[in-house]
């Protein structure tokens, strides 16, 4: 995938963009011909009409800076992404500053962080940046020392001529650097060189989050600005019909109150803002209105109901997602079959900051945007789309998102906000309160599944069938959505684990809902993997065999995934038997975003209730940038599972979220949380997997499976409550 | 509006605010200080934790009209000018933020768990620490990381001690 935008970008507009005033080596990424691969370039060779995404600046004063088009929500790309420059270019992380892109064209289309993307896209093509830099400065000083070039060498922000000692700073060769040709091909460095990859280097992030300094969206503060809030109808596909904002306007501090419209996809909401000068003044204000609304007949929405309209489309045959060998005819010829039906439920992304975003819309069709964001090209592209504003005018500071997950992969939040401070006509920051955020959506959908499968007469997995019944998150981004064909988001990595299954016939069913639906961290295999996995689990248990024995008897050829159970087998004692009243369950699972897979230990407390003692995760990555990080984002992947697991979720009635906060939404708190032991498989290659997402869909199954072992319950619905196991 | 006269991180601050404005908003909003987080509004999840006269409180539950011109309020900024307090650091040795938006809160728990237990035990962290929220799940860091700022103050005033008897002989 090409990460440029074929945007045409002139030197003036660049030298205007980065603030540069002297000459300075600019290094960057271009595209080099029509089908889109890329190639490097310099600015000061950059013929008009190319364009250039520049990563590295080297001033003249010694200053170096790195860009990052990823933005930072837990994740470590703030440390990561760069990190693959300044490797190739031997520098350390205390010599350069990170620069976090706001959707600037000169960055192109894919400045976002998600779907587990960022190390994996960026990795050669960032570490060749670093690479063509520090060959052009050796190039720059062999030849301003009249020496070879091989007998120099970059080091520590310096290019050292070995015989004589002789060393210059990479500030010292900027200028001559920048009007040499760019290598084409620079040479990468050996892995067994590496000083910052593959190591567990401190983020330069977290000594800004321990000390109150690192600013995230909502820390904004702008001249002039007032504070929003806007109460929205609580009743999903309501209209809002009329409101009086007297008593709100007597509240001191409230200066006006307006409509607001907010935008999600196809989804589109009017709801009434307070402004006033301080927040609070906003929220009181709020509190006194008097809205009434058209629900639109969407009161009577309720969760049962819902639940019970996907039960009933069960019952259809559903569009084929995939399909091997002969479902019908093997199912059949199966001595034992079973069929199990299991649900899940939506969930909120809950990030610990609440949407929110400081926008200013000044003269001249100019706008300005503070928000904690993953998407800054998106917001680009919207923003002037929508508003009809030239890119130029357009200016996007990305944050510090406080979490992601998913859910500030759209926008809806700072359209709000951009209307807002267009109607009037000063700079805003509206915050949506907790309650706003946790009931508004969008939200993690649903999937049910209904399984059938087959085993032969000597124990092995012979058909097996998942259908999916669901809504589709993609109805909500695309216009053009057709409820008539296959949503293959929506049966995300049902078809394609590595199982060597002999037939095999894979379904689904559409639903339609009104609720705004997103992606939610690891997205439809939150959910998949549990009915998956679990079901896997009692056909082994049907077939007689040993969970983990089952699963590597239909992993013959050589794989990741087989290398996954490999490696949790040994690393969690899983052949060592367990005291009794003790269980462990296991689970893997491979998607767009990785491959991950757990066993989950626990005890049984009583007839009904466990305690999760331990989790053992595997990750396979093919190539590390931070392990450490890896560790902390599938430490994280797993309390979250945890969370979506054994947790309320979210359940409507009366056409409304019925939670609001987190006493009623929890999510898992420090008591709560098992040791996890996390293993990373980093053997090396070009096949890079994600790290943010795949620590995440083996969990509810693992615990499912663990339950199982050591109670005999089949728990077939999440949430559990593993305090009080039904089945 | 009213006058309100504090004490936030040693220096005098004088602000006109509805009374009942909670401390959470007064310190972000009018005080300028954003180490502060705004989690629930209410009381769940610690993102908002100061500490008032050493002790840990919600700012979002409490409001500005409570806090007496005498009460000695400490934000995340005032903790250490430069990064230096015994538990910051032990944070970054063990890398425990994530996102980062819980952890001002989880800092000054923690902080105060170490004023009144100088050596917990996972349980009495758990116990201690339940009352933050962490999103991003650093449950498993923010232990270890108070585990080491523990033994970091016991070597410490050990090492004080030793000097002091050092030097009494
Ligand atoms: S914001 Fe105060 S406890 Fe959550
Ligand atoms: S570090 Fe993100 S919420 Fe705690």
């Amino acid at each position: 995938m090409s990460k440029i935008n074929n945007i045409h970008v002139n030197r003036r507009d660049f030298l205007r963009y980065t603030g540069l005033s002297g000459a300075a080596l600019v290094l960057g990424i271009a595209p080099a011909n029509a089908d889109e691969s890329v190639g490097i370039s310099n600015l000061s060779l950059l013929e008009e009409g190319h364009s250039l995404s520049p990563y590295v600046i080297i001033e003249k004063s010694g200053k170096i800076t790195l860009f990052s088009t990823r933005p930072e929500m837990g994740q470590g790309v703030y440390q990561s992404i760069p990190a693959l420059i300044a490797e190739e270019l031997e520098i350390s992380q205390d010599q350069y500053t990170v620069k976090q892109t706001g959707g600037e064209k000169q960055f192109g289309g894919a400045q976002f962080a998600g779907g587990s993307f960022s190390v994996r896209s960026d990795y050669f093509a960032l570490r060749k940046v670093g690479a063509a830099a520090r060959e052009m400065l050796i190039s720059a000083a062999s030849r301003q020392w009249n020496v070879p070039e091989s007998e120099c060498y970059a080091e520590n922000a310096r290019i050292f001529h070995r015989p004589s000692g002789k060393s210059a700073g990479y500030g010292e060769l900027a200028e001559s650097a920048s009007t040499l040709e760019v290598p084409a091909n620079p040479r990468l460095k050996d892995a067994k060189d590496f000083k910052l990859l593959g190591k567990s280097v401190k983020r330069q992030d977290i000594p800004l989050k321990v000390s109150g300094r690192a600013v995230f969206g909502i820390d904004v503060e702008i001249p002039g600005m007032v504070y929003a809030s806007v109460e929205r109808c609580p009743v999903f596909g309501a209209t809002l019909k009329d409101y009086d904002k007297s008593a709100s306007l007597k509240v001191p501090g409230v200066e006006n109150v307006v409509e607001v419209e907010k935008v999600f996809g196809v989804y589109k909401t009017k709801g009434v803002a307070v402004i006033a000068g301080n927040y609070w003044s906003a929220l009181k204000g709020r509190r006194a209105l008097k809205i009434n609304w058209d629900y639109q007949g969407k009161e009577y929405f309720n969760s049962q109901d819902y639940a019970a309209s996907l039960r009933k489309l069960a019952e259809k045959e559903g569009v084929v997602d995939a399909a091997v060998g002969d479902f019908d005819k093997g199912f059949a010829e199966s001595t034992k079959k079973i069929e199990a039906f299991y649900e899940t439920p939506f969930v909120s992304h809950s990030t610990m900051e609440a949407m929110n975003c400081t926008a200013h819309w000044k003269e001249e069709g100019k706008l300005e945007v503070w928000a904690s964001t993953q998407v800054p090209s998106d917001t680009m592209r919207d923003l002037t789309g929508r508003y009809n504003l030239k890119e130029e005018n357009v200016l996007i500071h990305t944050c510090f998102n406080g979490g992601g997950f998913g859910r500030r992969l759209a926008i809806d939040f700072i359209i709000e906000a951009v209307n807002l401070s267009k109607s009037i006509k000063k700079p805003v920051k509206l915050i949506w309160t907790r309650e706003d955020d946790m009931q508004s959506g969008p939200f993690r959908p649903p999937t049910f599944s209904s399984l059938k499968g087959g085993i032969s007469g000597d124990g092995k997995l012979l058909a097996f069938q998942h259908k999916v019944i669901s809504p589709s998150i993609m109805a909500f981004l695309n216009p053009d959505f057709d409820k008539t064909k296959l949503d293959g988001n929506m049966t995300e990595g049902i078809s394609h684990q590595k199982y060597e299954i002999p037939n095999m016939k894979n379904l689904f069913v559409y639903s339609d809902i009104h609720v705004p639906l997103l992606w939610w961290r690891s997205v439809t295999s939150s959910t998949l993997a549990f009915s998956h996995e679990c079901f896997i689990d009692e056909l082994a248990h049907t077939a007689g065999k040993d969970p983990m024995a089952f699963r590597l008897q239909m992993l013959t050829k050589a794989s990741d995934a087989r290398r996954v159970l490999q490696k949790l087998k040994e690393v969690s004692g899983w052949d060592v038997p367990m005291a009794e009243g003790r269980g462990r369950g296991v689970a893997q699972w491979e998607f767009f975003a990785g491959l991950g897979g757990q066993v989950i230990e626990v005890t049984r407390q009583s007839d009904k209730s466990v305690k999760i003692d331990k989790v053992f995760a595997v990750i396979d990555l093919g190539t590390v940038v931070n392990p450490d990080t890896v560790k902390a984002q599938v430490e994280g992947a797993v309390v979250m599972g945890i969370t979506a697991a054994i947790k309320n979720g979210i359940t409507f009635a009366n056409g409304k979220t019925e939670q609001s906060n987190f006493h009623d939404n929890p999510v898992l708190r420090i008591n709560e949380m098992p040791p996890v032991e996390v293993h990373i498989l980093a053997e090396g290659g070009e096949n890079i997997k994600g790290v943010g997402e795949p620590g995440l869909p083996p969990v509810a199954p693992a615990l499912a499976n663990a339950i199982f072992a050591a109670t005999g319950i089949r728990v077939r619905k999440m949430p559990f409550d593993i305090d009080n196991l039904t089945s | 509006m009213k006058t309100y006269h504090l004490n936030i991180n040693n220096k005098a601050v004088r602000v006109e605010a509805e009374a009942d404005t909670p401390m959470l908003w007064v310190i972000r909003d009018y005080v300028h200080l954003k180490g502060t987080k705004f989690g629930c509004g209410m009381g769940l999840c610690g993102a908002c934790t100061i500490h008032l006269d050493g002790q840990p409180v919600r700012s979002c539950q409490t409001p500005v009209s409570s806090v007496k011109a005498t009460g000695k309020i400490t934000t995340i900024e005032g903790i250490s000018a430069n990064i230096e307090h015994v538990v910051q650091k032990a944070w970054i040795e063990e890398q425990v933020p994530q996102c980062g938006y819980c952890q001002s809160g989880q800092i000054m728990s923690a902080v105060a768990l170490l004023n009144t237990n100088a050596d917990p035990t996972d349980e009495d962290i758990d116990n201690y620490m339940a009352g933050n929220i962490c999103r991003c799940g650093t449950y498993q860091r923010i232990r270890s990381a108070i585990h080491l700022a523990a033994a970091r103050m016991k070597s410490e005033s050990g090492s004080r001690e030793k000097n002091l008897k050092q030097s009494s002989h």
